[in-house]
């Protein structure tokens, strides 16, 4: 099926928040903090600008509890009188005219009495920088299998690496926006979001409203990789205090740089791992350190640190593990939700360290990676058995010979010694993705997905879930004609909307496809079934038995409903982190050919072959289109996109300056799945979305030291690999061997 | 001869092949001008400093980042936009998977458009050169370098068939 | 904001003459920029110049291309003679930015934005352009190479337009073009350079008058993002005219340290910035320089 919505937006015709026609109604600005920490002294409404135009919000108008609730109760939506961060909202504007309102925010003056703040997570705070428990650590968490420091004792070999990445901007086209306005006594939120509920539940409490009297709907959304998680309900609550006190609707839309500036990136990390290995290649131990910069409020880390952590030791098989897991608080904007959500960053460790250990044998790193792949029947670090039937070095095979590995490795060498300054390489990583949410995650939210009959024939799929690109509306379309045997045009997916839609959960962890999509399944069983039909029935007699019932229930409602039940047999202890951390994972193998160029230490990546066991594939070109995409942000993030920052606040707020791949950056992407069908998942599908975005780092960062890496005084260990971050490590390795045969001569 | 302008001025353009007047703020930009007063949001911001291209139009033809055009400029000119374009020619873009949040999709439309109707362009420059001013966050490129390609050969498919069909009216 | 919108040059230099604060408007690819963000910009006043036909068209003389003030970079990579005669200006031009920046942006305005990053102004540097600037009061004409001061300070009066840039037609044995931005397309160029050594000056036919007193030599050396301003790079045009010995791009590290003093800025390092000049400078002119070893 074509995705359903691809016409209009083709052809321009779909609205996005900023699209919508609005009358009478006022744009938004947000005064934000100038300083990483301190004590507000002052807020100055600077001259020229008559101020009884504008409606002006802060703290003390907010109705409820000034706080946008989420984990954990410590972010406010406005500052009360101290900050924590740069760019922290501090005051709320709002004008008739976008560009007055823009001008007068910018003037206005916030003047604070700066406190010192820490804006290095890998430093040890000093005691007046501690401003979270008694050691700024958010959150920690351990994971213990095996006895690994007797294995370390016992291991002939120990290979020790650090790993570092940096934030990553998530660079949705679509910049975040909101509209809040009154309709009859109930505050209606409109605009770019993943997590309608999300948006209800943080705004309950903020605004003293139930969810009566509290309405969210999603518009069509521009991209959100996560970055349009947790951050839509802060921009949601300014926008409806503004709303409330001006009695006129309010649209807040962030330009490009103030969305880069203000709202959430990815973790930054460091991952420390010291693994004993077998001459044979098998790891016998891996001690695992794994911490996240969280930034100056909690939001989502606690989570982000759990998934990092479950994935931090790679896809293999080895019997004593010990991670110890941490997020740090920093005065930096906070960190959030980003495709992956912890993964990218420890897969980048492991799978660049995988090819550490493997030079340190004389290793072939596919080998390397042959010997320790998990086989069915053996555990992951939470001590999981993964027994679905997937064979990984097959996976990886196939990987391997799309690429044409072999005869790759042995033409770039020849290359290699005949060019003057090109320099080809060749890399590999593979990995793993669980998909839902971890452990009981999925039981805590129980999702609803309800099916509506209408009058007509046609059905209604309502959910939570939103559209942002990844194709939900039209993979949902495709389980409900699957199921009822109806087609296309009698299915209709509505709009989110709180007060239409039940909650579903949120539109994240590659949970959509999976497990709302089976959920969608469910209710179509549901609805089947209240309609009076067999569970066999398809087609017209569906069709026309939801017709018949109407006729028989004027003026009720046929809706099906399908609640999320556990799969059996998993068991997940979060006390011990031990167990099914996910009902299944997705594996992949991604191999990357890169070209360096000595004289400018650039990057170009000539080929990429993404191979991946995602389940069933429901949508061979959306799913392809997920593969793609996400390989292409891993790539930026892993050469291009570096947030330069400053106290604590990203500097580099265009997309002048903050690169992201451009089509001709990027080879073609070549995509190939191996399909063994989930058996809980919606008609067999694993999640997908987050997988892709994984294994590119390690890939392209493999490849470039496969190309050049004798010539490093050391291995690239940290991302992004920017030409400058490249010449430094291949200067020092030049200076050292020109030091060393001075030495020997 | 004319002397300075302050503040506002009425201009005339063609737009989306009608002819129009409109007053406008000199300081007024192309994009917010069709977007906020002219009704056709279809075109986009995305970065408001020429690098992303979501705000792509044609002007005389050719495509340019209306965000980096004064309105001022397009006195006399010819503009077009994302609501001018067929929309039962775009399916070769669904196809490939040319789109995906949508967000971009007008701008690369946009050019896509300009290249399928001169695909003289492509003997001295390849889609992906050609297509390198929109950014996209979704789908890595490939199905809009693909969707471009298709849509190249839809339109050769088309002007092939027309040339085959004896002119209408006639014998 | 204040506009004044002439329909003819005459018209322009007069309006220019009336009102020397107004700044001219071209393609407007730079001076948008965050336009709405620019609440100063909109104080100023602005020559737009986008209705003086005169100013577009570019024009091939015997001696010369001749480019307009409204010329812009896609209407020089679209004609057919500019790759055999000119090779660089389509490379230039064609990675000064996407089509819609090539469409738009303008040689001219390239040249007095007096960007140390323009990517257009380094070629015809190399070509020994000269820009004819005119006010009211006639017509002056500086070489490229003498245009700029320093950072943002160029040799144009108040009251003068660019109305044209003459590159001269020569022959060359071999140029070359080379940008460093942080990705292949749509970047802000870290380095560039832009290299030629013109054919013997016997068998050049042009009689184009040159662009300045000791321009003899054969080889164009010129840089950007390197110095306040684009760059001619006269101590390594010196080494080469002298076929000095290079072993590798240290030896040319010296000549570069004169010309050029680049800084760390939000794109990258002066470290990386020099290296890079050398290493390209030395790997690019290894093929054509038999004293390069």
């Amino acid at each position: 099926m074509k995705r359903r919505e691809g016409l209009s937006k083709l052809s321009g015709r779909e609205p996005y928040v900023d699209d919508l026609p609005l009358d009478d109604f006022l744009w938004g600005a947000t005064v934000r903090s100038p300083a990483p920490r301190g004590r507000i002294r002052d807020i100055r409404l600077p001259d020229g600008f008559d101020w009884s135009e504008f409606v002006i919000v802060d703290h003390r108008d907010i109705p409820g509890v000034n706080c946008v609730f989420l984990m954990e109760e410590d972010q406010p939506a406005l500052a009360p009188g101290y900050v924590r961060h740069v760019h922290e909202p501090v005051l709320l504007l709002a004008h008739p005219s976008r560009a007055e309102v823009r001008r007068a925010a910018s003037a206005i003056a916030v003047e604070v009495d700066s406190e010192p703040a820490i804006l290095d997570f890998r430093l040890s705070p000093e005691p007046e920088q501690i401003q979270y428990a008694d050691d700024n650590v958010i959150k920690r968490l351990e994971i213990s299998k095996g006895d690994v420091e007797r294995a370390l004792a016992d291991a002939p070999i120990i290979v020790e690496g650090v790993y570092e990445t940096g934030e990553q901007e998530h660079v949705y086209l679509e910049n975040q926006g909101m509209i809040a306005s009154m309709e009859d006594d109930v505050l209606v939120i409109r605009g770019s979001m993943q997590c309608p509920y999300y948006v209800v539940k943080a705004l309950g409490p903020l605004l003293g409203r139930g969810e009566d009297d509290l309405r969210v709907i999603q518009t069509a959304t521009g991209g959100g990789f996560g970055g349009k998680e947790e951050y839509p309900s802060t921009i949601a609550a300014h926008a409806a205090l503004l709303a409330l006190k001006a009695g006129h609707p309010v649209k807040l839309v962030y330009d490009r740089n103030e969305d880069m500036a203000a709202t959430t990136k990815r973790h930054p990390s460091r991952v420390r791992h010291r693994t004993g290995v077998a001459e044979d290649g098998r790891l016998l131990a891996q001690e695992i350190e794994f911490t996240l910069d969280a930034g100056a409020y909690v939001t989502l880390s606690p989570v982000v640190l759990s998934r990092g952590i479950i994935h931090a030791a790679g896809p293999y098989a080895c019997d004593h593990v010990h991670i110890l897991g941490r997020a740090m608080f920093t005065n930096r904007v906070p960190f959030g939700a980003f495709r992956g959500f912890g993964n990218p960053q420890g897969c980048f460790a492991i799978e660049r360290h995988m090819d550490v250990i493997a030079h340190r044998l004389g290793m072939d790193p596919v080998q390397l990676r042959r010997v320790n792949l998990l086989r069915d029947g053996q555990t992951t670090a939470t001590g999981q058995v993964v027994r679905d039937g997937t064979d990984r070095v097959a996976v990886m095979s196939r990987a391997l010979g799309l690429s044409r590995y072999r005869e790759k490795r042995e033409a770039h060498a020849e290359y290699n010694g005949g060019h003057p300054y090109l320099r080809r390489g060749i890399g590999l990583a593979t990995f793993y993705h669980g998909a839902g949410f971890t452990g009981a995650g999925e039981v805590y939210l129980d999702s609803r997905v309800h099916v509506a009959g209408l009058p007509d024939g046609r059905i209604e799929v309502r959910t939570a879930s939103t559209e942002m690109g990844q194709g939900m509306i039209t993979i949902f379309t495709q389980l409900a004609v699957d199921r009822l045997g109806l087609a296309a045009r009698d299915v209709i997916v509505a709009a989110p909307d709180t007060h239409r839609v039940p909650d579903s959960g949120p539109t994240v962890a590659s949970r959509t496809a999976m497990i709302v999509g089976r959920l969608v399944e469910r209710a179509c069983d549901d609805l089947r079934l209240r309609a009076g039909l067999l569970a066999t029935a398809r087609g017209d007699v569906v069709k026309t038995a939801i017709i018949a019932w109407h006729r028989e229930h004027a003026g009720e409602e046929l809706i099906g409903e399908g609640r999320y039940e556990q799969p059996p047999g998993i068991a997940w202890d979060e006390e011990s982190y031990r167990g099914d951390a996910y009902g299944t994972f997705a594996w992949a193998a991604h191999i990357a050919e890169v070209e360096v160029d000595l004289r400018t230490y650039g990057v170009r990546v000539l080929d990429y072959v993404a191979v991946q066991e995602v389940g069933a594939v429901l949508n061979e070109t959306l799913a392809r289109g997920q593969i793609q995409g996400g390989v292409a942000q891993g790539v930026g993030w892993a050469l291009f996109e570096e947030v330069v920052s400053r106290d604590g606040a990203m500097e580099n707020t265009q997309l002048t300056n903050y690169i992201i791949p451009t089509s001709g950056d990027l080879p073609p992407i070549r995509v190939d799945f191996l399909e063994n069908p989930y058996p809980y998942g919606a008609r067999g599908a694993k999640g997908i979305g987050e997988l892709p975005l994984n294994g590119p780092p390690p890939a392209v960062v493999n490849a470039v030291v496969d190309a050049v890496g004798d010539a490093c005084a050391e291995e690239p260990t940290a991302i992004p690999l920017t030409p400058e971050r490249l010449m430094r490590l291949l200067d020092a390795g030049a200076a050292a061997r020109e030091s060393t045969s001075a030495g020997a001569s | 001869m004319s002397g300075l302008v302050e503040g506002r001025l009425e201009i005339h353009f063609t737009l989306n092949g009608e002819e129009i007047a409109v007053e406008i703020d000199l300081a007024e930009r192309l994009l917010d001008l069709l977007r906020y007063r002219l009704g056709l949001p279809g075109t986009k911001e995305g970065c408001a400093e020429g690098e992303c291209g979501a705000c792509t139009v044609l002007l005389d033809g050719t495509p340019v980042d209306s965000c980096l055009v004064p309105a001022l400029q397009v006195r006399g000119r010819q503009v077009d936009t994302i609501e001018t374009v067929d929309p039962s020619r775009l399916g070769p873009f669904l196809e490939t998977g040319a789109t995906q949040c949508g967000a971009c999709t007008p701008g690369v439309v946009m050019t896509g458009v300009w290249v399928r109707d001169h695909p003289e362009l492509l003997e001295r420059h390849t889609i992906r050169e050609l297509m390198a001013g929109n950014l996209c966050r979704c789908t890595g490129y490939d199905g809009i370098v693909e969707g471009v390609e298709a849509a190249v050969k839809d339109a050769e498919a088309r002007r092939e068939s027309e040339a085959r069909r004896p002119p209408s009216g006639r014998e | 904001m204040k506009a004044l919108l002439p329909s003819s040059l005459d018209e322009a230099l007069e309006l220019l003459a009336a009102h020397p604060e107004a700044i001219p408007l071209a393609g407007g690819t730079d001076l948008l920029v965050h336009w709405p963000q620019q609440h100063d910009a909109h104080e100023h006043t602005y020559l737009d110049l986008s209705g003086v036909a005169e100013l577009v068209a570019h024009r091939w003389t015997d001696e010369a291309l001749v480019l307009g003030a409204m010329t812009t970079y896609w209407d020089v990579i679209q004609d057919e003679r500019t790759p055999a005669r000119f090779p660089m200006l389509i490379e230039a031009g064609s990675q000064v930015g996407s089509i819609q920046i090539q469409a738009r942006g303008t040689w001219a305005g390239n040249i007095v934005n007096a960007s140390p990053a323009a990517d257009g102004v380094p070629v015809l540097m190399a070509y020994d352009a000269m820009l004819v600037l005119r006010d009211i009061d006639g017509e002056e004409e500086i070489p490229l190479a003498d245009f700029y001061l320093d950072y943002k300070v160029m040799r144009r009066r108040p009251g003068q337009l660019i109305t044209e840039i003459r590159i001269p037609r020569r022959a060359f044995e071999w140029q070359r073009f080379e940008k460093v931005g942080p990705r292949a397309a749509q970047a802000i160029t870290k380095i560039g350079l832009a290299m030629a050594k013109r054919a013997d000056a016997a068998s050049d036919s042009s009689t184009v008058t040159d662009s300045s007193a000791g321009d003899e030599g054969v080889w164009r050396i010129v840089a950007n993002s390197v110095a306040p301003t684009v760059r001619r790079c006269r101590a390594v045009e010196a080494l080469l005219e002298a076929k000095t010995p290079v072993s590798g791009p240290g030896d040319l590290l010296p000549a570069i340290r004169e010309d050029v003093s680049p800084i760390d800025d939000i794109r990258s390092t002066a470290e990386y910035r020099e290296t890079v000049m050398a290493r390209l400078l030395y790997y690019d002119l290894r093929g054509v320089c038999p004293f390069f070893s």
